[in-house]
């Protein structure tokens, strides 16, 4: 690495270790990851008061047989809404709001470079949903395994996989649920760099996942569904099948990043070029 | 042609910034040299602001360009602004942050180097004592003063600062002017923009008078005073036949009887052989007072424009600067 990359390469670690010290101050931030933990702990105490099971949902008839279903089943339960706005509420909000509250000219007045400070808001932006999909996880997995037992799970092809590997294949889901997440928080990101309105870019990045979900329900369009990003969060599935089928995981891969990295570098651009007059 | 590396610490030619059909900033041009407190006067609104966020590198000029030191931020982005800090409009800062912590993200993005200082720059905005705590409860003043300790983080040799005084009470705006003339004495080079006339008449000796945008005077400020008309008061002991010798005396102008009074424009030699004319007259003169134009006249002058005309600058630009 020159000096000159690891100059700006540690100028964009700095930027992003003050952005994540200013998510832990900023109360906004616990009620994202508040949502992420309390809904798996809400879906398992219904669990425990009810004897049916959501049968209509992949891992649904088995989240009374084994903990380690209950994550999967969150995983679906949560891709419609909650991940996708707990993303936006800080991937829009991230450069919007040093706009909006004046900050932004404070910043850019330093000496770092704005692809320094874009940079270290992308990965701030990121980790969040990281965080996020972690912490709903973990909660998920030991309120299951409390509720319901360490038991070994039955895969998507019948075939029963004892409960450590269950458990590493829902890491790996996890793993590959976090890459549409990232995609909408590229969304998220351009959106609050183009609008320069929090409240706008939030809602914004819900609506195109709403959009692109409609997308696939039109008529004459359903072939556009594997391509869609929303359809990306179910491609984990993929390897709860024996032998694992590794085609939407492999599609999710591109598909994502077809929305992401466009996304991410008109907000980089905007970024870079726009004026900061306000404030 | 800009200087090359090295230059002033701002030179700015040919800037313009247009926003659709407006034109906030018009052909500025203007040099600030090292050690200047330059004030960059105008009335709200005239493009002062505009034209400090080119110099800072906030927004991109539709035309021209700025040099700080011989660097241009368009080009060389934050390097351009090594040596140099400031504000514009009010200093912000994270009000869920402590202001020490607000300092310390900012000398962070400066690199480290300034974290050590920042006990130093605190006590010099007289801000230590309220430094843990939040900044969302900081009145305006310690805003201000919070913007100047985080523009002092970086050791600057240039300041560039908008209305530092807005919203400041009387002591707080008396307070700030002596932070700046404090660090103007200690050699930085400060470029203060404002409506205020008096904070540019007490810390400025270099001006830019910007008015819709354009640069219409810049120089010293003691040439801008001098360019204005000399006017003398005087009163005699027959004002009605003293009308009549001034009249006249070769260059003397404009007279005209105002109370007990008679005005008139000359200059020095003018006057002295206007006194030995009344004497010779058997006129007693009993006052004769120089009244030179005060900057707030040709302030408004420059900005505001005689009636029924658009801008009449007292001094066109050019031969100011070459006057300077």
């Amino acid at each position: 690495m020159t000096s000159r990359a690891a100059e700006l390469g540690g100028g964009a670690l700095t930027v992003y270790r003050w952005e994540l010290r200013k998510l832990v101050a900023l109360k906004r931030t616990y009620l994202g990851l508040g949502a992420a933990a309390l809904v798996p702990l809400a879906f398992v105490i219904a669990l425990a008061v009810r004897s049916d099971q959501p049968n209509d949902i992949p891992f649904g008839r088995y989240v009374h047989q084994s903990g380690l279903a209950i994550p999967l089943v969150l995983l679906t339960f949560a891709s419609g809404f909650l991940l996708p706005l707990i993303t936006a509420l800080v991937a829009g909000d991230i450069v919007a709001a040093e706009d909006h509250n004046g900050t932004l000219k404070t910043i850019l007045t330093r000496s770092l470079e704005r692809g320094q400070i874009f940079t270290g808001k992308a990965l701030a932006a990121a980790t969040y949903a990281l965080l996020a999909l972690f912490l709903m996880g973990v909660v998920a997995v030991v309120a299951g395994g409390i509720e319901s037992g360490f038991n070994s799970l039955v895969d998507l092809s019948g075939t029963t996989v004892s409960a450590a590997r269950a458990l590493g294949l829902v890491a790996a889901s996890f793993g590959v649920y976090l890459w549409p997440l990232l995609a909408i928080a590229c969304i998220g990101l351009m959106l609050s760099a183009v609008t320069r309105n929090s409240a706008a870019a939030v809602v914004g990045t819900l609506v195109i996942a709403l959009l692109i979900e409609l997308i696939g329900i039109l008529p004459g369009l359903s072939g556009t569904q594997p391509y869609l990003l929303t359809r990306q969060f179910d491609a984990w599935q993929g390897l709860l099948r024996r032998p694992t089928d590794w085609d939407p995981i492999a599609r999710s891969a591109w598909v994502c990043a077809l929305y992401g990295l466009p996304s991410l570098a008109v907000a980089y651009l905007v970024f870079l070029r726009r004026d900061v007059a306000g404030g | 042609m800009l200087a090359p590396d090295g230059g002033p610490p701002v030179e700015a030619r040919g800037l313009v910034k247009r926003y659709g059909d407006i034109t906030a900033v018009d052909h500025v041009d203007l040099t600030v040299g090292a050690g200047d407190v330059y004030g960059f006067l105008g009335p709200n609104g005239a493009g002062k602001t505009t034209a400090l966020r080119i110099m800072l590198g906030l927004i991109r000029p539709s035309e021209g360009a700025v040099r700080l030191f011989g660097r241009d931020p368009m080009l060389e982005g934050a390097r351009a602004l090594d040596g140099v800090a400031g504000f514009v409009e009010a200093p912000q800062f994270y009000p869920y942050l402590s202001g020490r912590t607000n300092l310390e993200l900012l000398a962070a993005y400066d690199g480290g180097d300034g974290r050590a200082r920042i006990d130093e720059v605190l006590a010099a905005v007289e801000l230590d004592d309220r430094a843990k705590h939040r900044v969302g409860g900081y009145s305006h003043g310690m805003r201000q003063r919070l913007g100047i300790a985080a523009a002092l983080l970086r050791d600057p040799r240039l300041l560039l600062l908008d209305e530092p005084a807005t919203g400041l009470d009387p002591a707080g705006m008396r307070d700030m002017r002596d932070l700046v003339r404090r660090l103007a004495d200690g050699g930085m080079t400060v470029l203060l923009s404002s409506h205020l006339l008096a904070e540019v008449e007490e810390l400025c000796d270099r001006v830019a008078i910007i008015r819709k945008g354009r640069i219409v005077y810049e120089g010293a400020l003691a040439d801008l005073r001098r360019s204005g008309e000399s006017g003398y008061r005087i009163r005699t002991s027959d004002n009605e036949r003293a009308m009549d010798v001034c009249r006249a005396q070769p260059g003397v102008s404009a007279v005209r009887a105002e109370g007990h009074d008679l005005r008139l424009h000359a200059d020095e030699g003018a006057v002295a052989e206007l006194s030995v004319a009344l004497v010779e007259a058997g006129l007693a003169i009993t006052a004769l007072v120089p009244e030179l134009a005060t900057l707030e006249d040709l302030f408004f002058r420059l900005t505001e424009g005689e009636p029924g005309e658009a801008a009449a600058p007292a001094v066109p630009p050019a031969a100011a600067r070459e006057a300077a």
